[in-house]
């Protein structure tokens, strides 16, 4: 019968040798791999970090003569999970933060927000729209205010609110420099930011009713505030952060915009590249508009509390508009760096 | 040598070439493990925003309660975002809940993954996640016309919820436009060569007749059953195999019967794959 006789030299699977050849190096880049991962890319000395590379092409090349030549699965699988953990450090790891910040704020940012002109300038008509509307409906009738306007956002302030009153919201100062009504404003104006662009994503028409409402809500309280007299006042106590934060919300429908025109009408792309282009133009837009809601919250919640003469908001309100407009569509030294 | 997958499209395998031009076939994280990954995170944020308050509490004997809601109002805003685009945007490229899942941010042209993109994917959890729970909360707080319109908006934004178990590759909106796709990176070790000679004898001559019985699907079958080292199925095999190459039972351990085959085996099957005679099931070559 066939199996009973040991043999003198069992024949030895390949697999077997090459995993002999090949084991040392393996195990060292997963060595690696583990330090990596648990602590950072930092904590590899010079001589490992150029060792890395090396090693993941060697991974690599033993992976394609493995899935060739060698039937053990666990072998191959082991490679294959190790090859895919190194090629996420050796390519797929972003840039250093400072890197990928410098070159935000020199070039990304400002080149992406001027990409979007057209429809940030959509944006800003509907909004002055929804303001105009608002008002006309307000002035024309008080009762459009309560259905307008949320309870929590009108604070008190409401048509049947007395001058001195609603004079009192625009210059009262808040002991705790933060109050919960200030800090229910920017959460809700920073979400409005965030659902303007998200919402893009159905074809825009989302964002346009969201940049409208936005709209109808400002130009409520202004017909508040112009029957008692205080528009001048009301302009200052809003500008002071408004003109920040709601550029950022304008930016960031514009962004939505973008990426619902993309998907309406890819052109001669598909569907889903043209959202990912689409996407790529609304990355450092975004961005800059998180960045934009983080000034504005500061502003809001502490230039607002300490600055009251209305001078002085207003001169903050208009320096704050120069500075984005000037830095987003004047500032070009970005465009002579390559992209 | 894996075998050729028929189905590669509606499994979650996905061919990734790399720049070396090797084929890493990324696995695609399913809806199950990323909804783990995303309810961990969660359940992180709302303890630490239970800590924060406890303190705040502590800290502000009497204005507690203002506290506690400005840390809820903005803290829940802050962390929400910036847990998500702060992690991601490391080295990693996952939050600690992605972590543990084994899970990571990649993008799908297999570039660096850049902060934009981040972003971008971060941003669209508003509608994904947040608004289906605002709609929720309307549904819960009030009644008539507006618990209809809440009705309404939860099953519109329920579609951007589950949008991830619509497409083939489980993306999230988030990914789609900002071009990544969630990918399972597991761990795995180098499990021990089977077929390495051991140190406890000489192994069984096998002669090629018992050799040629089965090809590399029916091999790998056999590693797998020799890994899980699940009795009943090691001793069901070996009989099997006994039975069809006509080996005696001669009253030794299956286990160590089924190693040697399987050592003997290897070693026949990819001497004869190299010579250019693959044998990829026990019917023969696949005609394909």
């Amino acid at each position: 019968m066939s199996a009973s006789l040991p043999a003198p030299a069992p024949a030895r699977a390949h697999s077997t040798l090459f995993r002999e050849a090949r084991e040392a190096e393996w195990m060292r880049l997963d060595a690696l791999l583990q330090r990596i991962e648990k602590r950072s890319i930092r904590s590899l000395s010079d001589e490992e970090l150029m060792a890395l590379p090396v090693l993941y092409r060697a991974a690599l090349s033993s992976l394609s003569i493995a899935r060739e030549t060698a039937l053990d699965a666990a072998l191959v699988a082991f490679l294959e999970q190790l090859s895919t953990r190194a090629y996420f450090h050796v390519y797929g790891v972003p840039e250093t933060g400072r890197a990928q910040l410098r070159r935000f704020f020199a070039a990304g940012w400002p080149r992406a927000v001027r990409a979007i002109v057209p429809e940030t300038l959509g944006a800003l008509v509907l909004s002055v729209m929804g303001a105009i509307l608002g008002f006309a409906m307000v002035t024309g009738d008080p009762a459009w205010f309560y259905a307008l306007i949320p309870e929590g956002l009108a604070g008190g302030r409401n048509p049947g609110a007395s001058a001195e009153v609603l004079r009192a919201a625009l210059y009262t100062r808040q002991q705790d420099g933060l109050s919960v009504f200030a800090a229910y404003l920017l959460t809700h104006n920073s979400q409005v930011a965030l659902f303007c662009f998200a919402l893009g994503f159905a074809f825009g028409a989302p964002t346009a009713l969201l940049l409208l409402y936005n709209g109808m809500i400002l130009g409520a309280f202004y017909a508040v505030y112009a029957k008692a007299g205080l528009a001048f006042e009301l302009t200052g106590w809003l500008m002071i952060h408004g003109t920040t934060e709601l550029f950022a919300i304008l930016l960031a429908g514009a962004a939505g915009f973008r990426i619902g025109r993309a998907i309406a009408f890819p052109g001669g792309m598909r569907r889903m590249d043209a959202a990912v282009v689409a996407g790529r133009t609304a990355g450092p837009v975004m961005g800059g508009v998180v960045i934009m809601l983080i000034v504005a919250g500061a502003l809001e919640g502490i230039g607002r509390q300490l600055v009251t003469a209305d001078g002085a908001r207003y001169a903050i309100a208009a320096g704050m508009l120069l500075l984005w407009t000037g830095y987003f569509y004047l500032w070009r030294r970005g465009d002579a760096e390559r992209r | 040598m894996s075998l050729t997958r028929p189905h590669r499209h509606r499994s979650r395998t996905r061919d990734f070439v790399t720049p070396e031009g090797v084929n890493l076939r990324l696995r695609l994280a399913g809806g199950s493990e990323r909804a783990i990954a995303f309810a961990i995170d969660a359940a992180i944020i709302v303890v630490a925003l239970i800590t924060l308050t406890i303190l705040a509490s502590a800290v502000l004997s009497g204005g507690g309660g203002e506290a506690a809601a400005i840390i809820w109002l903005i803290g829940f805003f802050l962390l929400r975002n910036f847990w998500f685009i702060g992690f991601e945007s490391g080295q990693r490229g996952a939050t600690p809940g992605k972590r543990l899942m084994k899970l990571r941010v990649v993008a799908r042209d297999g570039a660096r993954l850049t902060g934009g993109a981040v972003v971008v994917r971060n941003a669209m959890r508003e509608i994904e996640v947040f608004l289906p729970l605002q709609f929720l909360a309307v549904e819960a707080a009030t009644s008539d016309l507006d618990a209809l319109i809440g009705l309404l908006g939860l099953a519109w934004s329920g579609l951007f919820l589950f949008f991830p178990l619509l497409n083939r590759d489980r993306m999230r909106i988030g990914d789609l436009l900002a071009g990544t796709w969630v990918v399972h990176v597991p761990e795995a070790r180098l499990l021990p060569d089977l077929a390495a000679t051991q140190d406890a004898g000489p192994r069984r001559h096998f002669d090629e007749r018992a050799l040629r019985l089965y090809g590399i699907y029916e091999l790998q079958t056999l590693e797998k059953v020799l890994r899980q080292g699940r009795e009943d199925s090691i001793s069901r095999v070996a009989a099997t195999i006994r039975a069809k190459a006509e080996i005696p039972d001669d009253g030794e351990d299956d286990a160590a019967f089924l190693n040697d085959y399987y050592a003997a085996l290897v070693a026949y099957l990819e001497s004869e794959l190299v010579m250019g005679r693959p044998t990829d099931t026990k019917h023969g070559r696949r005609t394909t």
